[in-house]
């Protein structure tokens, strides 16, 4: 066996038969169904009502306010605003609307008041206005003579078609679906690289601490070494996602054997028409999407930025983990890794759904640092082949120019004990 | 071919410091050579070199007659000062590991690991993590990592500190016995009397350069002051006093006897031993005479402070 196979040997099993990792593998899906059922659960449970006083002074607006389960309105339109606005410092309602009664609509507008100690929220404020403007429309509409009803019948109804040149039919809400599958599968790669470069790190330091380093570096070259740990340790999470998705594929087919065929049965209100409607939404609507997403491409790419991204930042790692003594130390070389990929994460979900190949989009799919991340969330929405090829080859021509940089640090840096280097003499070390 | 290691001219420089300077070392087969020097001043840089975990600037190393070449690695046992284990990992696995690292086999590692657990009595630790053990049972596990692979040069650095007496003892007749099988020895250490008692050869490494090199005997006697230890018993000790001054330069000295002498070191200068004695023997009963050898530690001394 190869000496680069034995170190990847040993990291893969040191990394495997650690509590720490057998916990996080089987706990993390648990954890993360529960917090699921948990949001789901406490979605369901409905907000207090809040109780809004109305002194409505001409009394045509109170028909308007209806009480729902959010908001009871109750009508104060006979008590004194004054006592009213009392009231409220007691707190005895959530807030007071106060419409005064005046001749001319035009100047009411500019009269009504909400008075609250809290300050409401947007679309309540939005609700309460659009209430006021229906009545005062249609005051406006029968003082002016018009015919509402005509003016109803008149009003225009428009919903674009979306169609790509090609002449298929584009699908509505296709943006978002891509989005968050291209989000996944960036988001994925970022996670990965941050929990697995701090494993590789830690596992630099704890040879350093340990004292081991030197006796293993006079068997094997440093490089060797640190390519070993990069790629055992790199095995180790593949595993663990493996694992992942064995879990969710047996947990998604246990749920449908045990809730999904019984359930269907136990719906017999619903109508035929109900029933046909949810069933081509889940089906047919779903392949629809499906389709419509490269999924071969983005599988074939994923691997590829995966790799380049991860052996990349591990690098970096690597090296840091070589300079420092302690964990504690390796946070202000930490920051300049990091920074890139929340960079990267930001523009995929702020630049990419807006403008998948605007120049930010593209730029920063092409910069190795932010690519795996940026690149994976552009390519739902169909990125040229050649730009994919060219983000490719920045990525892996950078991906070696790293690994060799990283293994000079690396070399020095893992026989220097003591204090915390600076930038420059990272710098310094790399030309020994 | 009689040297296990020839060193050339060897310079190593980390940045604008100069650790080696055109070192040049030969290390005879079959010897225990002792390197010596004090803190800082260029063996561990030499030694990584050796190693082959850093490169030399210039100058170069010839191991058993090749230039030296990274299957090498599989000949050379070597212990760092700086020496550890994984604390997590099984004792077992770990030397299993370290050996295949050094190129064993996995079968081969583990024949040679029964052996030497046999050896040193420590069969039950197979299983035990390297953090259950004591810092001595470690060293003694460390031990056993280095020479497993039968390295033809064995290089220890500071072999005997974190060890017990009990242990030292048993790990120094370890390599003395590694010694008498053939592998040659080189010795990283402060411990004067550890060189004194093993090494036949020693090299003193000051300030990046090489200043004493050569037979631990011939060694001694280009440092030789030709100064003797006497006890004498005499009636006339004024006379005594009298008759060596006008021949030699005397001092009084101290060393540990039964009688109540007089207790002098005399320096020879151009006369022989047999003068002196000559002197001694009319004047008195002579109850010790030696010729003050110089101790490693001395020369040592002497040449790191000149």
């Amino acid at each position: 066996m190869s000496k680069l196979n034995l170190i990847i040997k040993r990291e893969f099993v040191a990394k495997v038969r650690n509590k720490s990792f057998i916990v996080m593998t089987f706990l993390s899906p648990l954890l993360f169904v529960g917090i699921a059922v948990f949001v789901g659960y406490l979605s369901t449970m409905k907000a207090d009502q809040k109780t809004i006083a109305i002194h409505d002074e001409s009394g045509l607006f109170i028909k308007e306010f209806k009480s729902d389960d959010e908001y009871k309105y109750v009508d104060f339109s006979l008590v004194d605003t004054k006592i009213l606005k009392d009231s409220i410092v007691n707190e005895s309602y959530e807030g007071l609307l106060v419409i005064p009664k005046v001749t001319n609509n035009d100047s009411l507008q500019k009269k009504i008041q909400y008075i609250s100690n809290n300050s409401p929220n947007a679309s309540f404020v939005e609700k309460i206005e659009n209430k006021i403007a229906k009545v005062i429309t249609a005051q406006n509409f029968k003082s002016a003579n018009l015919d509402t009803i005509a003016y109803k019948n008149a009003e225009a109804k428009v919903e674009i078609g979306l169609a790509k040149a090609s002449g298929e039919e584009a699908l509505k809400g296709i943006n978002e679906v891509k989005i968050v599958i291209g989000g996944a599968f960036g988001y994925l790669i970022m996670m990965f690289i941050v929990i697995y470069g701090n494993m590789v790190m830690r596992s630099v330091i704890e040879e350093k601490v340990s004292r081991i380093i030197e006796v293993i570096i006079s068997s094997v070259k440093p490089f060797q070494l640190m390519m070993g740990k990069i790629i055992g340790t790199s095995l180790a999470g593949v595993l663990q996602f493996l694992i992942w998705a064995i879990i969710a594929f047996v947990l998604y087919f246990g749920a449908t054997m045990i809730f999904g065929v019984p359930m269907n049965n136990k719906v017999p209100n619903l109508t035929a028409e109900q029933v046909a409607m949810a069933n081509t939404f889940n089906l047919e609507t779903l392949q629809l999407y499906l389709n419509e997403i490269p999924l071969v491409l983005m599988g074939v790419c994923f691997v590829f930025y995966f790799i380049g991204g991860y052996f990349l930042y591990s690098s970096f790692y690597a090296s840091i983990g070589a300079a420092v003594d302690n964990e504690t130390d390796s946070q202000q070389f930490l920051l300049p890794i990091i920074m890139p990929l929340i960079l990267g994460v930001y523009i995929g979900f702020f630049t990419v759904i807006n403008d998948p190949h605007g120049t930010v989009a593209t730029v920063f799919s092409m910069i190795p640092l932010t690519s795996p991340i940026v690149m994976m969330m552009r390519i739902p929405f169909g990125v040229p082949l050649w730009q994919i090829g060219v983000s490719l080859a920045l990525l892996f021509a950078t991906f070696l120019l790293v690994v060799w940089f990283a293994a000079k640090i690396y070399r020095v840096g893992i026989l220097m004990y003591g204090k915390k280097p600076t930038w420059k003499e990272l710098y310094k070390w790399s030309k020994y | 071919m009689s040297n296990i290691l020839e060193a050339n001219k060897v310079v190593k420089q980390y940045g604008d410091y100069t650790a080696l300077n055109e070192v040049s070392l030969t290390v005879p087969k079959g010897s225990i050579y002792g390197l010596l020097g004090p803190n800082g001043a260029g063996k561990t840089s030499l030694i990584r070199i050796i190693n082959q975990i850093t490169m030399p600037d210039s100058g170069e190393i010839i191991l058993d007659g090749e230039k030296l070449n990274p299957s090498h690695v599989h000949s050379i046992g070597y212990m760092p000062e700086e020496r550890g284990l994984y604390k997590t990992m099984k004792v077992g696995e770990q030397c299993l590991y370290l050996a295949q690292l050094k190129g064993l086999t996995k079968v081969e590692a583990k024949r040679e690991l029964d052996y030497w657990f046999d050896r040193l009595e420590i069969q039950g630790w197979w299983n035990k993590k390297v953090q259950e053990l004591s810092k001595g049972m470690a060293q003694k596990v460390q031990f056993v990592v280095t020479v497993l692979h039968k390295p033809k040069l064995l290089i220890l650095d500071e072999p005997f500190s974190g060890f017990d007496p009990v242990n030292a003892n048993l790990i120094k007749d370890e390599i003395i016995e590694l010694n008498k099988q053939g592998t040659s020895v080189i010795f990283s250490t402060h411990r004067m009397e550890s060189v004194e008692e093993m090494c036949d050869y020693i090299a003193l490494i000051h300030k990046s350069n090489k200043l004493i090199e050569g037979k631990l005997t011939d060694v001694k006697k280009q440092f030789r002051t030709n100064n003797y230890e006497v006890g004498i018993l005499s009636d006339n000790i004024e006379g005594l006093m009298y008759d060596l001054s006008q021949k030699f330069t005397l001092s009084q000295t101290d060393f540990k006897s039964l009688n109540d002498e007089l207790k002098l070191e005399i320096n020879l200068g151009n006369a022989t031993p047999n003068e002196l004695l000559q002197t001694l023997v009319q004047r008195g009963q002579v109850t010790h005479f030696m010729e003050k050898i110089p101790s490693v530690n001395d020369i040592f001394i002497k040449t790191v402070t000149e």
